[in-house]
């Protein structure tokens, strides 16, 4: 399985704009899991009254409305920001993944129930839930705002992953394994989830992007991540009086969620090229 | 009998994965002439479909016809037309019948419309006429019922009707030179037979010329008048039919016999040929046969064989035949 | 002896629509299917798309489940078994598919593919496991390296011989073969023919051999069963059935089959009229509306002609005592019309 998997991963790298997504991803996990402990502790010393100070060699990025530097916010945020992302792809990957393999795999009224159940679901817009759900949960902690997004997330992956089942259900090397006595969860593990891998991989590369942005507009809103916690989103959130005197308070949060998000994209993007003229 | 379609020394070139050039038709000559047909018979991976392509000039990309090759068709190189010149022989001088119906076919619009479209496309017959033409087309090519199924879909015919629809478009043009790639493939044995059949008959009603392609020796035995063995973008050996079955002249033909299965039961236990088809990129140097070769020389590795003339009209790449080669 | 199979009335019914999928039919694939297979025999199924031959194949080994019908393997009623019986028993009936690009899983390396089996059933300590692959890829021919290949790394004959041995790893005493080389070329058929000849003079397997090309099940094939409209129409051993087909659609397919040789081309019978819809099956003969026979009649439309013992072979008509020489069939240069029939000995 891994082999097949490094091919896929090789064939993106073919791939210029997913040569680059990837190195800015790695580049950026490097320093969001490394940096920190390099940096100034952003909490340190609030001081309110020097304010905001344009971007200098002392501080690349200059520093905040509270003098915080700029620079070691951005990093802390970003690591926030990325583990909140993956970690809720990670939820809603596994619980898409095994509904989707379940309902493929039994047929029948377990695959109507349960695919009727997430079309109803799908129906109901998710930013509705969550800001619902994050205003009547003032405070939310991290963890748990994790769980709220990936549990919210995994109704369209699991689509994705019975329409992959359904793909192999039939094919030979399935039958193959039912003929040598392989029992459905058997069947299920070694074959139809590592073949489903591929489309899986795109769709979770993919997400994190949206989460990302997701996550950053709820922090934003003052609804996500909670201060004082550093979020790309609450950084840009409480950049707002500051537009016009400090903007580049605004401009580097911003910044690094477009870039973190258009690496992700490109990523997947060439994933998902990899992934389509297979190999043989 | 003259000349219709003559090629010279075709070669195509591919880009090889690890940078490089590889010909997976690597200098095929071919003649053919009016009212006879001529087999092109190999596996797969010996450049046969390519060939036919090629004749139409719709090798895919990035495949590249060499342009030292030449395809004469009636004294015109096809390999320097452009345009509109182009498209009227694509369908108009040549048709090509492909292998598989069901995927050869647009599924949304029905046979008899598919069979105007082309009719309208290189006759200057429209609406009504260009309809008309099209039943009367689906009748010659043995349709049931020609003017009822006009407007079936492919989906509703069994194989044997789907492959007669795909014959009938490839007539529509009126073609002169007809290329079978393969056409009876999908089919059973009892259609199969039919669609022979019918191939033949068109030959001799329409006085075309016709390239039967094929994996399948028994198919063409009695339905060729001259068979070319294509191996590894070569043709090995080239014959008229009861010549080639009757005492082939390359080791390959004569392998390809012993290893195929004989309703007469004529062979206990089958002999396969050692070893596998040779990739474009990885030809043997050489004879390309050579490594497989149960009657391989020591030369046949080192030298490539010349195309020794046996006949007029057969020829055979092979040391064995050359006086004082071994 | 009983016989190591025993096939009785086999009924498969596929019921296709419904609710919002269409008028709802029922295709009958598979009609009253009755057959034995003894120990180490090789039976050849053949017949053309539709006639419901794969479906035979895998009603057998309970990858689909029959409508009616019965199957005993070596005694015991398979279609009687619990799941964990018939997990045991699976070791013993085995399949090989006829593509060999999707009858391995793209993601899985060839000696994966190929323990599962052994894994399945824990036949052996996992220490040993890599040993026996090795022998196994080794018995079909195959260099003990391919283990660690993928299947798109490997030709289409290498693959096909890589499900063999998967097949073989539990030791099944009875395969089906589900037209094992149809997709493969012409040199490499030769090849993997030979290694399932050799396969059960070795080991004594039994094989059901489903094609559609005559040519290549005469080549393993003890006993032959010609199936059209999901029915069996002629059983005989093989050399008798080729030789004297009594059944009009044997005459038919066998003239069919493209002869190798531009002298001795057969005169071929041309089928006219159209085979039945599976979603309707008639009441009589079901090759009775393509039939060629002179002396078919209304009895042939009307009643079913049941499977019954005519010399050597089992046949389907009514009226097989009658059926055409030899003669008039086999390879003459010039075309013979149908001779009046007289009765067979």
């Amino acid at each position: 399985m891994i082999g097949s998997l490094g091919g896929l991963l090789r064939r993106a790298w073919t791939h210029p704009s997913g040569r680059w997504g990837a190195l800015a991803l790695v580049v950026l996990a490097l320093v969001a899991v490394a940096a920190p402990p390099l940096l100034p502790d952003p909490a340190e010393m609030p001081d309110a009254v020097l304010g905001a100070t344009p971007p200098s060699l002392a501080h690349p990025l200059g520093t905040d409305q509270l003098n915080r530097d700029m620079l070691a916010r951005v990093v802390v945020g970003g690591r926030i920001s990325l583990s909140v992302a993956v970690l809720a792809v990670l939820v809603s990957l596994t619980l898409g993944a095994a509904v989707g393999l379940v309902a493929g795999y039994a047929g029948g009224w377990v695959d109507a129930i349960l695919m009727r159940g997430v079309d109803a679901a799908l129906a109901i817009p998710r930013l509705f839930v969550l800001l619902l759900l994050l205003v009547v949960w003032e405070h939310i902690p991290l963890g748990a705002l994790i769980l709220v997004i990936g549990t919210t997330g995994w109704f369209a992956t699991s689509r994705l992953v019975r329409g992959e089942v359904l793909r192999l259900r039939h094919e030979p090397f399935v039958t193959a394994s039912e003929a040598l006595g392989a029992t459905g969860w058997r069947t299920i593990a070694r074959h139809l989830l590592p073949n489903a891998a591929g489309p899986l991989l795109v769709a979770a590369t993919l997400g994190v992007g949206d989460v990302i942005l997701l996550e950053a507009g709820l922090s934003f809103l003052g609804l996500g991540v909670q201060p004082p916690t550093p979020s790309w989103g609450g950084m840009v959130l409480e950049a707002r009086p500051l537009i016009v005197t400090a903007p580049w308070t605004a401009i580097f949060p911003g910044a690094a969620i477009v870039l973190t998000v258009l690496s992700v994209n490109l990523l997947g993007d060439a994933l998902q090229a990899a992934l389509d003229p297979r190999g043989a | 009998m003259s000349d219709l379609l003559e090629v010279q020394d075709l070669r195509i070139r591919f880009p090889a994965p690890g940078g490089g050039v590889s010909c997976p038709v690597d200098g095929v000559s071919l003649r053919l002439a009016r009212g006879e047909t001529l087999a092109l018979v190999g596996e797969s991976g010996s450049g046969k479909s390519l060939t036919a392509l090629a004749l139409l000039r719709l090798v895919p990309p990035p495949g590249v016809i060499d342009p030292a090759s030449r395809i004469v068709l009636e004294g015109v190189n096809l390999l320097e037309l452009q345009g509109e010149a182009l498209r009227a022989i694509r369908g108009g001088r040549i048709g090509l019948v492909f292998q598989d119906a069901m995927t050869s076919l647009n599924p949304v619009i029905s046979i008899g419309e598919q069979v105007r479209e082309t009719v309208a496309a290189h006759r200057t017959l429209r609406g009504k006429e260009a309809r008309e033409r099209a039943i009367a087309l689906l009748d010659e090519v043995g349709m049931p019922g020609a003017s009822t199924r006009y407007r079936a879909y492919p989906h509703e015919l069994s194989g044997g009707l789907r492959q007669r629809a795909l014959i009938a478009i490839a007539l529509a043009g009126e073609p002169d030179v007809l290329i079978a790639d393969e056409p009876t493939t999908a089919l059973d044995v009892t259609v199969q037979a039919q669609i022979l059949e019918l191939l033949d008959q068109l030959r001799t009603s329409r006085g075309m010329a016709v390239l039967l392609i094929s994996h399948d020796l028994g198919l063409v035995a009695g339905r060729a008048d001259r068979v070319a063995v294509m191996y590894a973008g070569q043709i090995v050996e080239e014959a008229s039919t009861s010549r080639l079955f009757r005492s082939p002249s390359h080791p390959y033909t004569r392998a390809l016999f012993g290893s195929i299965p004989r309703l007469d039961g004529a062979v206990d236990r089958l002999v396969p040929i050692a070893g596998a088809v040779p990739l474009p990129d990885a030809w043997p140097p050489a004879c390309r046969f050579h490594p497989r070769c149960p009657e391989v020389l020591a030369r046949c590795s080192i030298e490539t064989p010349p195309v020794v003339p046996l006949a007029p009209g057969e020829m055979s790449r092979c040391w064995l035949l050359v006086k004082g080669a071994r | 002896m009983t016989a190591l199979l025993e096939v009785r009335d086999l009924v498969k019914r596929f019921d296709t629509g419904g609710l919002l999928r269409g008028p709802r039919a029922v295709v009958h694939a598979v009609n009253g299917v009755s057959f034995e297979l003894a120990a180490g025999e090789t039976l050849g199924l053949v017949g053309e798309s539709g006639s419901g031959k794969s479906t035979v194949g895998r009603v057998i080994l309970r990858l689909t489940d029959a409508s009616a019908g019965s199957v005993r393997f070596g005694g015991v009623d398979v279609f009687g078994l619990s799941a964990g019986e018939l997990r045991a028993i699976r070791r013993r009936m085995q399949i090989v598919f006829q593509d060999p690009y999707s009858s391995l899983d793209p993601r899985m390396r060839a000696g994966s593919a190929v323990a599962e089996g052994l894994e399945i059933h824990r036949l052996l300590p996992s220490a040993e496991i890599p040993g026996r692959v090795a022998e196994l890829f080794q018995e079909v021919g195959l260099d003990p390296s391919f283990s660690a290949k993928f299947p798109h790394e490997c030709s289409g004959g290498q693959r096909q011989r890589i499900g063999i041995a998967r097949a073989l790893a539990v030791d099944p005493a009875f395969l089906v073969c589900d037209e094992p080389v149809s997709a493969l070329d012409v040199s490499v058929q030769a090849q993997v023919l030979n290694l399932l000849a050799d396969l059960q003079r070795r080991r004594g397997i039994a094989f059901l051999f489903i094609a559609h090309d005559l040519a290549v099940v005469r080549q393993l094939a003890h006993r032959i069963a010609v199936m059209y409209f999901g029915r069996i129409v002629e059983l005989a051993p093989t050399e008798t059935i080729i030789r004297t087909p009594l059944h009009p659609y044997t005459q038919a397919l066998l003239s069919a089959v493209p002869e190798p040789d531009p002298a001795r081309q057969r005169t071929r019978i041309v089928l006219k009229g159209e085979p039945p819809k599976p979603m309707a099956p008639p009441p009589g003969c079901p090759f009775a509306s393509r039939c060629f026979h002179p002396m078919k009649n209304e009895r042939c439309v009307n009643e079913l002609p049941p499977l019954r013992a005519v010399g050597e072979s089992q046949v389907a008509c009514h009226y097989a005592e009658y059926s055409l020489q030899p003669s008039a069939l086999s390879h003459q240069p010039s075309a013979s019309n149908p001779q009046t029939p007289t009765p067979n000995p």
